[in-house]
């Protein structure tokens, strides 16, 4: 294996494991890190990049950091690129994680603890409050896109219904909606 | 087998939440609570956490669990399973990225999934809601609880921080904490 290869790999996986240590909450709080680390420093990837980076980050499963590693890893260094950038973003995270959970049993017990979780669940509803808003702001506008949104709450909280089933079923629907719109020369957006 | 059952059904939640971070609440829930690895009060507690600490909300939320399940290994094989979907896409997807941006049937598709996570995490918050006020069950006596009173106050604050302040989660972390301390010590709430 060539010298400078290995430097890469090495670069790619130290970049990415300053963008995990430094991102606070994850998903679109990275971007500006990224953007900085690999675009204005290391020169990786082009703005450009990063916007298609976002937007394919959006319609493929699994968290944004994740896609944004492997895929800028992959454009600098091939498969094994992609593998050390990957492995960078989720190692901090990773070990921060795993020794709080270690701990986290011992702390439970304590009273000021206690208290203090009864106040951040409180905090937490707040927050996914927020986290639905701004998914709403982001969905489509469409009469065919707040059925899905209602039968979804509907199925899961009156019927308990898996959300596996209601995820295929709705990428279903859009596909087949989106199918019929056109045939009517429209655009489902 | 235990490890098994961890990275099968992390590799679930990495290859069928779209949207990241919050989207991915309600199948993490359905699965936490199916296999009684985390009760809904400990996966609040521990939303708090990830919000506290580095990272993406699915790598916390699957190495947690998996060392409270499984160990250094139950981590290693919950964390595997939640990346492997995306990483493998991706490198699919860099390949045929073009084909890809422009696919009807992926933006059809995309149209759906953008829809019903709206009304999914909606759902979680209905579970979540119930368990922040009602935690011991929905009677008359809760009204009467100062416990209750305290949870709905410290929640209207915090949501009209986050909605009209533009105040940053950690901080929502850091300020309930104080309140339900300050509460805990001067016997608000038990």
């Amino acid at each position: 294996m060539k010298k400078s290869k290995l430097k890469l790999y090495l670069q790619l996986l130290l970049s990415f494991m300053k963008i995990g240590v430094v991102t606070f909450g994850g998903g679109y709080a990275m971007i500006p890190i990224i953007e900085n680390e690999t675009s204005a420093k290391r020169k990786w990837i082009s703005e450009d990049d990063l916007s298609d980076i976002i937007a394919i980050s959006e319609s493929t499963p699994g968290p944004i950091a994740i896609c944004a590693a492997s895929f800028i890893g992959y454009k600098v260094a091939g498969v094994i690129g992609a593998f050390f950038a990957t492995l960078g973003v989720v190692l901090p995270s990773f070990a921060i994680i795993f020794l709080i959970s270690i701990f986290l049993e011992q702390f439970n017990e304590l009273n000021i603890v206690r208290f203090a979780f009864t106040g951040i669940r409180a905090g937490v509803l707040a927050l996914i409050i927020k986290a639905v808003i701004s998914m709403f702001k982001k969905a489509p506008k469409h009469i065919v896109a707040y059925i899905i949104m209602a039968l979804s709450f509907v199925l899961v909280v009156a019927f308990s219904t898996n959300v596996l089933v209601i995820v295929l079923s709705s990428a279903v629907v859009g596909i087949v909606a989106s199918y019929i719109a056109r045939k009517r020369g429209k655009e489902l957006r | 087998m235990t490890y098994l059952i961890l990275f099968l059904e992390f590799l679930k939640i990495g290859a069928f939440t779209f949207g990241g971070g919050y989207a991915m609440i309600p199948f993490i829930q359905e699965t936490v609570t199916k296999h009684q690895w985390l009760s809904t009060q400990e996966l609040v507690n521990f939303i708090a956490i990830s919000e506290s600490t580095p990272g993406a909300f699915a790598v916390n939320i699957s190495t947690y669990i998996g060392s409270q399940v499984g160990g250094f290994f139950g981590a290693l094989c919950a964390t595997t399973g939640v990346v492997l979907p995306a990483f493998l896409i991706i490198l699919i997807i860099a390949k045929i990225y073009d084909k890809f941006k422009s696919s009807k049937t992926v933006k059809g598709a995309m149209f759906g999934l953008k829809s019903t996570v709206v009304g999914l995490i909606a759902a979680a918050v209905v579970s979540i809601a119930i368990e922040v006020f009602f935690t011991n069950g929905f009677t008359q006596q809760v009204f009467l609880s100062s416990t209750f009173w305290f949870s709905l106050i410290t929640f209207a604050i915090m949501l009209f921080l986050l909605l009209y302040k533009k105040i940053s989660p950690i901080l929502i972390v850091c300020l309930s904490a104080t309140l339900g301390i300050i509460a805990g010590y001067t016997g608000i709430i038990a």
